[in-house]
Formats: C-alpha cells, sequence, structure tokens
C-alpha cells in the first residue's frame, strides 16, 4: 500500500516538476520574444506590410536580401536591434537605389513584402512603382546639418531620387552676413520613400538627414482637426462613422447633459 | 567504409545543400534561392519549413491575414515529400544541425564521457516544445520559435552570415555534449517533432530482422533515439515510432544485417506511437 502511494507521489511529482520546467521556459522565451518585437527599430525593405504583420508574415528565408543587386538588404543577427533574421538595411551603410524592377518584392513567399503596396495603375496595368515605397522617412537634425549653419552644402538634396518632391531646398536670407542665403534641405514626408540615399550622402561626421521607422518619426492628427481649406483632407471626415465613441453613454445623455438636474 | 557509407552519404547531402544555397545566394542565381525555412529549389518548387508556416499561420490567424501563395504550395510540397516518404527523415538528411549534434556524440563516444542526465525530462518534450511554441505564437502575435531557433540561425548563418547567430549554435553544441546525450534533437527540438508527426504514415523504414539478430545492442547504443528501437531481438518488422530519424546509424553498426531500409509495413501496427 505504502509502495503505491509512493509510486503516486513520484509521478505526480514528476508531472509536476515538469510543468514547471514548462512554465519556466514558456516565460522566459515569451519574454525575449516579446522584448524582440517590441524593441525593433528596423528599416525594412520596400513594399514592407505594416511592421507587426511583416513580423508575423516574414519567413526569414533571405530571398529579398539576394535579389537585391545593390546587397543593401541584410538579414539581422542576434547582436542586431532588429528581430533576429528578418531583413533590414542600415542606409549609412548602404541605401535602397529604389530599383525601377524592384527585384526584393515579388520573390517574397509570404507576401510580408507586398506588391500591392507598390502598384499603380498606369495604361490599365498594375506595376509596381518604388516611388510608393514607404521605407521610413527622412529627418533632418537642423543643429548638425551644416546647411542650417549656413555653409553651401546640398549633397542629400542632389542625393535624392525625388529630387524637389521629397526634399527640397527653402531659401532664407542669411541675417548674419546679410549677403548669402541659407538653402535649407526640408524633407516631404508624404513623398519621401526612406531609401536613405540623403543619409548615405550626407557630408557631416554621423549624418545629419537620417531615415526613421515611419511610426517612430510621425504624428498624426485626428479628425478634430481639419484643413477646412484642403478638399482631400476633409475626405477624412468621412471617417467619423468607422471610429467607434471612446465611451458608451446614448448620445442623447452626452448632448443633453447641461440640460440635466445634477449641474 | 561498409560502416559508414549512410554517414557520408547524409552529409554529402546536408553540405550540399548548405554550400548550393550559400552559392545560388552569393551570385543570386535562380537555381536554389532562400533557406531551409523556405525556398525554392531547381528553378521552379517551392518549399517552406511547416513549422515555420504553423507559427506564421497561427500568429497571423486572429486578423485573419493572408500567407502568400507560393509559401502556401510550398507547404504541400514539403507534405507530401515527408508525410509520404522520408518522415523524420529530414533530421538525419536535411537538418544541418545534426552534424552540430552528431560531432558532440563523436566527442562524447571519444572521450568516454557518459555523463548520466542531469535533468529529469522525457524524450516526448519535445512534443511540449511544439505546443509551447504553437501557444506562444497565438498570444504574442509573432512566430516565437523562428525568433530563438537555433537551427534557423545555422543555416541562415551559413547562407547569409552568421554573427551571434554561432551562440545559439554553441550553445546546443555544449548542451549536448556535456549536459544530455542527444539532448536537443531527443528532447528538446520542435522542429524534430513536426517531423515526426508529419511522418507518420511516411513509407522509409528502417525494418530489423529478429532471426538474424544477436543482441549485441550495438544499434541501440548508436541510436539517437533509442526508444524507437524496442523491439531489437523481439519481433520483426519496420520500425514504427514516429521518433526514428531514418539516419541508418543502426543499419551501419549491425554485423549481423539484422537491419535495413525497406518500407512501412501497414500489417504490423502494433507498435506506432
Ligand atoms: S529596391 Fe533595389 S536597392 Fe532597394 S532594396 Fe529593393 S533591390 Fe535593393
Ligand atoms: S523574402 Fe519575404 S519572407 Fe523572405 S526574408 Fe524577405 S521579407 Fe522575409
Ligand atoms: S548633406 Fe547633410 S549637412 Fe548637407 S545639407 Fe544635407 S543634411 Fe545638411
Ligand atoms: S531534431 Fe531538430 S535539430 Fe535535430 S536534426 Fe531534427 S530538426 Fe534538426
Ligand atoms: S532506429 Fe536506426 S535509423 Fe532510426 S534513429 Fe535509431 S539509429 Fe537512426
Amino acid at each position: 500500500m505504502q509502495e503505491i502511494n509512493k509510486n503516486r507521489r513520484n509521478a505526480i511529482l514528476k508531472t509536476a516538476q515538469g510543468i514547471g520546467i514548462f512554465a519556466f521556459s514558456g516565460l522566459i522565451w515569451g519574454a525575449y520574444v516579446s522584448k524582440a518585437k517590441a524593441s525593433s527599430f528596423s528599416l525594412r525593405p520596400p513594399g514592407a506590410k505594416e511592421e507587426s504583420e511583416f513580423l508575423k508574415l516574414c519567413i526569414k528565408c533571405g530571398r529579398c536580401v539576394t535579389f537585391c543587386p545593390f546587397d543593401t538588404l541584410k538579414l539581422a543577427t542576434p547582436e542586431d536591434d532588429v528581430p533576429t533574421g528578418t531583413p533590414y538595411f542600415t542606409p549609412r551603410k548602404i541605401p535602397c537605389y529604389m530599383c525601377v524592377d524592384v527585384p526584393c518584392v515579388p520573390v517574397c513567399p509570404t507576401n510580408a513584402l507586398d506588391e500591392k503596396l507598390l502598384n499603380i495603375v498606369e495604361n490599365d496595368k498594375e506595376m509596381m512603382d518604388i516611388r510608393n515605397a514607404k521605407m521610413g522617412v527622412a529627418v533632418v537634425d537642423i543643429e548638425s546639418c551644416v546647411a542650417y549653419w549656413g555653409i553651401q552644402c546640398d549633397a542629400c538634396y542632389r542625393a535624392c531620387p525625388l529630387i524637389d518632391e521629397a526634399i527640397k531646398l527653402e531659401y532664407k536670407q542669411n541675417d548674419r552676413t546679410n549677403k548669402h542665403s541659407y538653402l535649407l534641405p526640408v524633407v516631404d514626408s508624404t513623398k519621401c520613400t526612406g531609401c536613405g540615399l540623403c543619409e548615405h550622402a550626407c557630408i557631416t561626421k554621423k549624418a545629419a538627414i537620417m531615415v526613421l521607422p515611419r511610426d517612430k518619426a510621425l504624428g498624426s492628427v485626428d479628425i478634430n482637426y481639419i484643413k477646412g481649406w484642403d478638399k482631400s483632407d476633409e475626405a477624412r471626415l468621412n471617417q467619423t462613422d468607422k471610429i467607434a465613441p471612446k465611451n458608451s453613454d446614448d448620445t442623447n445623455s452626452v448632448i443633453d447633459y447641461l440640460n440635466s438636474g445634477d449641474l | 567504409m561498409k560502416k559508414i557509407r549512410f554517414l557520408i552519404l547524409r552529409r554529402f547531402i546536408q553540405l550540399g545543400i548548405l554550400v548550393t544555397f550559400f552559392v545560388c545566394n552569393y551570385y543570386a542565381i535562380n537555381f536554389f534561392n532562400g533557406n531551409l525555412n523556405s525556398s525554392k529549389v531547381f528553378w521552379i518548387i517551392p518549399m517552406s519549413d511547416p513549422l515555420s508556416i504553423a507559427q506564421i499561420f497561427i500568429s497571423g490567424a486572429i486578423s485573419g491575414i493572408a500567407i502568400g501563395s507560393e509559401a502556401v504550395i510550398g507547404l504541400f510540397v514539403v507534405l507530401i515529400i515527408y508525410g509520404v516518404f522520408f518522415g523524420r527523415g529530414y533530421c538525419a538528411f536535411v537538418c544541418p544541425m545534426n552534424m552540430i549534434t552528431d560531432f558532440a556524440n563523436f566527442l562524447r563516444r571519444i572521450f568516454e564521457f557518459n555523463t548520466n542526465k542531469k535533468l529529469n525530462i522525457s524524450r516526448k518534450s519535445k512534443y511540449g516544445v511544439l505546443i509551447l511554441s504553437l501557444v506562444l505564437s497565438f498570444i504574442l502575435a509573432v512566430p516565437a520559435f523562428d525568433l530563438i531557433s537555433p537551427i534557423s540561425m545555422l543555416h541562415r548563418g551559413i547562407v547569409f552570415g552568421m554573427g551571434f547567430g554561432i551562440f545559439g549554435v554553441l550553445s546546443v553544441f555544449l548542451f549536448d555534449l556535456f549536459f544530455v546525450k542527444n539532448g536537443f534533437c531527443g528532447y528538446i527540438c520542435p522542429l524534430g517533432a513536426t517531423y515526426s508527426l508529419i511522418g507518420k504514415y511516411s513509407l522509409l523504414r528502417v525494418k530489423h530482422n529478429k532471426d538474424k539478430c544477436t543482441k549485441c545492442n550495438k544499434c541501440i547504443i548508436i541510436c539517437p533515439e533509442p526508444q524507437v528501437l524496442d523491439l531489437i531481438g523481439k519481433r520483426s518488422g519496420s520500425i514504427n515510432k514516429i521518433d526514428c530519424m531514418k539516419c541508418a546509424r543502426c543499419i551501419e553498426v549491425c554485423d549481423d544485417n539484422a537491419l535495413k531500409y525497406g518500407i512501412f509495413d501497414f500489417k504490423n501496427m502494433r507498435s506506432k506511437k
């Protein structure tokens, strides 16, 4: 009898130990994975889906890397600040040269890189247009950009494949000398593809213009502010019905609250 | 030579695959593209790692994200190849980690250390890790094993550059060498578990002939999953337990020709897992 009890006790202990080991490793593993997922400050290849969807889909096969003729893309290894195995690029080293045929995108087997995000319709035919890419957005640090000091430099402006669209020069009088003008590089974030040719070309020690992930560098305005003078911006108003109210009080009580006796 | 004929064949295939991937990536040749997670081989045949696809599917399933068709076709190609023919043969003939763990075992034999296993875990736990990787993929909405898999670190590293992925590979090597014999493949690897399950009814089997067996136990000593050889000396038939990697080490070391490659015998399914 005692023997049986002891066996049963051992069996229970063993199961508990097993569950414990699994829970333990599951927690560490889960913590690592959520950390890796959160810390991604990565610039993705053109046509990449939005970061969280991209992370779900990318199978880490490296085919995009293989087909980039400029060796721009790299698969992250554990020491990179990018989830291991996923493709990214570092524009200061090698930017994306915005190939017209975008060879890196159609080879993606899982559609983590999605041709549809680049497509335009031309002569009734859908085709990829690299100018639709949104890999990131260039941001100028006006403290270290020498053009903002008054020294002439337009290296980034000249390097941009979308010159005068994604990056423009703004002229301003230089009050210090009263003889010269500032030629200030200014990025249009709606046009910038994030290719990083500007960052690559920048003449300062650490680039004064750098490409950041769009979700990290850009803000967004809710529909309580609309550019009433801009027809296309008014279109955003149509989104109202898609947005759920913040609290679930019925609308009448909200409208009527001044009339209620409590006040 | 006869004693290592299948070993040589396996190394030839394993290394051949890696070298072909490496060369084709380096020169951007269309012949063999990608890596063992997902590839397109012989110009047109897509193949995808079933565990990766399962994780992608589970992590995206909630929000209904569609996986590209090429990856899905690749999954079916792999399911047919291993489900119908080779079962867990992936581990012995394709997986590059197999070379690392076999090397650890080789050192174990040379230096004769036989550390008893210190961790009290069961060989079934690799199926637990498989479930855990799917559960974590679901909860965290990102393929969980893919982000830590030392196997992908190894083949990806060989084809695309290793970096500190070498630490993942080394830790498997040291675990197998100093902690548990065949620790990674036998107890932990969810990919091996996946191929085991896929290959439950696969055709390629190792067959035992009881009448020739002299019960020398050499096969059981060499086998990376010795529990599958429970029929040795007891009855003839094919090894139907799914953990067998079809590595043929047992066939090679047997001096009495009591083991050979054969076909699943469906009549004798008593000992399926
Ligand atoms: S568009 Fe060209 S340069 Fe840019 S990542 Fe793709 S292949 Fe490379
Ligand atoms: S081709 Fe697609 S799945 Fe493969 S590494 Fe590139 S983005 Fe990921
Ligand atoms: S290249 Fe650099 S320093 Fe020159 S204008 Fe552009 S951002 Fe400024
Ligand atoms: S068990 Fe895992 S690591 Fe071992 S050979 Fe199989 S797939 Fe590779
Ligand atoms: S039974 Fe033979 S073929 Fe199967 S894993 Fe063991 S040694 Fe390899």
